[in-house]
């Protein structure tokens, strides 16, 4: 999933200031699973602006909605007859999400609430790490399932660097080095000749190098 | 600000404070009528946005009341409740609220006592610091 985390109160207020009239907005998808931006989040900021705001002797009217998705046209076409007197919008939704309502809302300022961080996955309640890049050129077959590209600090892509002392990285002891990962894994699965297969360097035209990157799909594109 | 009488709500969990209230009830023990209880059936039901509405509704304190340290009904929903107060007195600093308007305590069913005790000290610290920069706005 996407993952993502609310923004400062401070910079958020600072962007929605000069409106009476604000539409705040959720997203049903990845934000709600790493709580960040889903319906609960939603109202749990508009008390907080709503709080502050009363604070600064000011006031401001928050409409709250949750889509289901944010990214897709389809849903945020059901906004259309909604969005009347709302000066802004301030969405709850990952980076992708902002910039669709964005680009369908040509005449509203759109803002964001949250920063969006990486594509990973949840550890425990709570805790959630990063896992993929979106390098274009998945890996993992190679590397017994586990990212050299999100998980090195390096993103080394032929064994560890100096600085992997006992499994961990030298950035940090909290940080796992993903080559000693690798081989731990390799080993379990009998598979360490692997090791010794050298990977060339790597294109990175696939993974933004080569500028912003689409997918079609002729048989599903209109 | 002399006749200033603060409203605090308290979220007290059915296992424990809410029957440490009755408690002290039967035992004729006083406590201030600032306090207005409203039962959970756990601490750790109580979420952020029923703290922030609180505040937001005109309460000048709030205080979450769970069970002993590991004596909750439902494994751990005291040690939640503490996160979460936590987590929400964070928030209110964010919002420009005192911290300290928001308060995690721990009460047994059987301490009437403490109840009342806890009630009288949260109600005299929430008169020393001043009704909420939210009610004064608003009034």
């Amino acid at each position: 999933m996407i993952t993502a985390e609310r923004k400062p109160l401070e910079e958020i207020i600072e962007y929605i200031k000069p409106y009476k009239r604000i539409l705040l907005l959720g997203c049903n998808e990845c934000v709600t699973v790493c709580a960040a931006g889903g319906r609960k989040e939603v109202g749990l900021l508009a008390s907080g602006l709503q709080l502050a705001m009363l604070k600064s002797g000011s006031s401001i009217e928050i409409r709250e909605h949750t889509l289901e998705r944010q990214c897709d046209p389809e849903y945020v076409e059901e906004l259309v007859p909604m969005i009347g007197s709302e000066e802004a919008i301030l969405s709850m939704a990952c980076g992708c999400g902002v910039q669709q309502l964005a680009t369908r809302f040509k005449d509203k300022p759109v803002f964001p609430a949250l920063n969006t961080k990486f594509m990973g996955g949840s550890l425990s309640q709570g805790v959630w790490d990063e896992r993929c890049k979106g390098c274009g050129d998945c890996l993992l077959g190679l590397t017994g399932g586990i990212c050299p590209i999100a998980k090195c600090a390096k993103q080394l892509m032929n064994g560890p660097c100096g600085g992997s002392t006992d499994g961990k990285c030298e950035i940090s002891d909290d940080v796992e080095c993903a080559w000693q990962l690798i081989w731990n894994r390799l080993k379990a699965l009998g598979q360490e000749d692997r090791f010794l297969d050298i990977m060339p360097a790597k294109d990175w035209r696939s993974g933004g190098g080569g500028g912003p990157r689409k997918i079609i799909r002729e048989d599903l594109a209109e | 600000m002399e006749n200033f009488e603060p409203v605090i709500v308290a979220f007290c969990c059915h296992y424990c404070a809410y029957t440490a209230a009755d408690m002290a009830g039967s035992q004729r023990l006083p406590y201030p009528s600032n306090v207005k209880i409203i039962r959970v059936p756990c601490s750790g039901k109580v979420d952020a946005l029923h703290i922030t509405k609180a505040f937001e509704k005109g309460a000048d304190g709030v205080y979450v009341a769970g069970c002993l340290d590991g004596d909750c009904h439902f494994k751990n929903g005291n040690d939640k409740a503490a996160k979460l107060v936590t987590y929400v007195q964070n928030y209110l600093e964010e919002i420009g609220l005192e911290p300290e308007r928001l308060e995690m305590v721990r009460i047994s069913a059987g301490m009437g006592d403490r109840f009342a005790l806890i009630a009288t000290e949260i109600t005299e610290k929430i008169r020393k610091l001043g009704p909420s920069p939210i009610k004064t706005v608003a009034a």
